[in-house]
């Protein structure tokens, strides 16, 4: 197992090539679920990057210790204590925004990405690369949440970062962006199903860029076909 | 047993280890964060409680002078309705209730109702609910002002008929393609101001909070 990855690489795994909402379409429900307001979305989008990079680390660090058959029980011990901590400090210290994601929080447990990682990569490498796997997959999951829920937020309300000050307290409170004024609402973008055409059209839209590309990169390679 | 396989006691105890290192993050997460987390619950009832009774209306320490009603065939729920009392020096100024409408498009809505001694509302907020967004939660007061209209009424204002919304020939406005929610909050509210018009003396009296 090669230990020695380039760390540019691995975040360009987890943001990118391998990005958890939209390549490997893990941990759906929470992002799902959350993603009606930008604020929302980041929200749980952090505290499931915490989560990852805290649970890495640790698997990294006794990944030495571990045999086969107590890893999977061993990480889930690890992952539950990780998200149960950070239930404790959001609930100190962001205690709005837990209001607002309520049960989400507890049910990162559940979140495949993170036994996942786990899994294939912090219990094979050494642990700075484990902890940097762990904000790229983070930051990519949180990137989409952002992105899911601007849409949602756009199409559905009008408006942008709407309820900031539940994360950023006094600060966030005059951020919010009214792009369409009057906005008459429109429900279809706010209930789940919004979310899940939201995230299809993301999902196209990213594959119909790295088609495109692909086909550029080939382009010069190939004669030039006339279309068929 | 051990004889035959003695990596099974090493995993167990592995295992072990994990666990016991877990715990002890929480612990010491827990102990740090006990204080704050304790400190926010009562910030946030506090906040809640401010907004349907001003502060300077009361002196006593309200969300300890607390009773717990639990009346399903009044209150339609079969949780305890937290009753919240305002005095000012020995006067009973206010009461908050936390009453539930359990009729709601999408399960309860919980709100404050404060009733000043004379029976009319200091106001109401809600506290949680699972509305549709965009539909049903103009009844925040962070949407829209539609709660405020409760606001000085009373029983006797509007006449009984009035206390509906006006699909139903209430004085009450619902919202566009959203009648459910608010006629759910406006059903609860005059239950809870019936309450208090029937039990007000017991509400303030029982128990002695110098005695409790
Ligand atoms: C997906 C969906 C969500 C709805 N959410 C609510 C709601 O939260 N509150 C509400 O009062 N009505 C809601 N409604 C509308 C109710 O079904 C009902 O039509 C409406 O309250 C009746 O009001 P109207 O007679 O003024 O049209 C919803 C309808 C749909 C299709």
């Amino acid at each position: 197992m090669s230990n020695e990855v380039s760390l540019k690489s691995v975040m360009a795994e987890g943001l990118w090539h391998q990005n958890t909402g939209l390549v490997i379409l893990l941990g759906l429900c929470p992002l799902l679920a959350v993603t009606s307001t930008v604020i929302n979305g980041l929200g749980l989008g952090l505290a499931t990057m915490a989560t990852l990079m805290a649970s890495n680390l640790s698997v990294s660090l006794i990944r030495g210790l571990l045999r086969p058959e107590i890893r999977i029980p061993a990480f889930v011990l690890i992952i539950a204590s990780v998200v149960t901590a950070i239930e404790l400090l959001m609930k100190a210290w962001a205690y709005d925004l837990f209001q607002v994601l309520g049960i989400f929080i507890p049910l990162i447990v559940t979140n495949c990405a993170i036994i996942g990682r786990a899994e294939v990569f912090a219990s094979r490498h050494r642990p700075l690369a484990a902890l940097v796997d762990g904000f790229a997959t983070g930051a990519g999951f949180c990137l989409t949440l952002v992105l899911l829920g601007a849409l949602r937020e756009i199409s559905g309300r009008g408006t942008l970062l709407a309820d900031a000050s539940l994360l950023f307290g006094e600060a966030g409170q005059n951020v919010t962006l009214t792009l369409v004024p009057d906005h008459p609402g429109f429900l279809l973008a706010i209930l789940p199903p919004g979310a899940f055409i939201g995230l299809g059209l993301l999902i196209a839209a990213r594959n119909w860029y790295v088609h495109r590309r692909s086909q550029k990169n080939e382009a010069p390679a190939r004669e030039p076909v006339p279309a068929s | 047993m051990s004889a035959e396989n003695p990596s099974i006691w090493r995993s167990a105890a592995l295992l072990g280890l994990v666990a016991v290192l877990g715990t002890a993050l929480l612990a010491v997460v827990h102990t740090m964060t006990r204080d704050r987390i304790t400190a926010q619950e009562r910030r946030v009832v506090l906040e809640q409680l401010h907004q349907v009774l001003p502060d300077s209306a009361y002196d006593n320490a309200l969300h300890e002078d607390v009773l717990r009603i639990t009346d399903e065939a009044f209150f339609q729920t079969q949780e305890p309705v937290t009753v919240y009392r305002a005095r000012l020096g020995t006067e009973p100024v206010a009461v908050i209730m936390q009453v539930v409408a359990p009729d709601g498009y999408n399960g309860d809505i919980k709100l404050l109702v404060g009733v000043y001694a004379d029976g009319s509302i200091s106001g109401v907020r809600v506290v949680s609910h699972r509305e549709t967004p965009g539909l049903g939660d103009p009844i925040e007061h962070q949407r829209s002002d539609w709660i405020l209209d409760f606001n000085g009424r009373s029983l006797g204002n509007p006449e009984p008929a009035g206390w509906a919304v006006r699909r139903d020939g209430g004085v009450f406005d619902q919202f566009t393609g959203a009648t459910i929610t608010p006629r759910a909050v406006v059903e609860a509210v005059e239950r809870a101001l019936r309450y208090f018009e029937a039990r007000h003396e017991y509400l303030f009296s029982y128990p002695e909070p110098e005695q409790t």
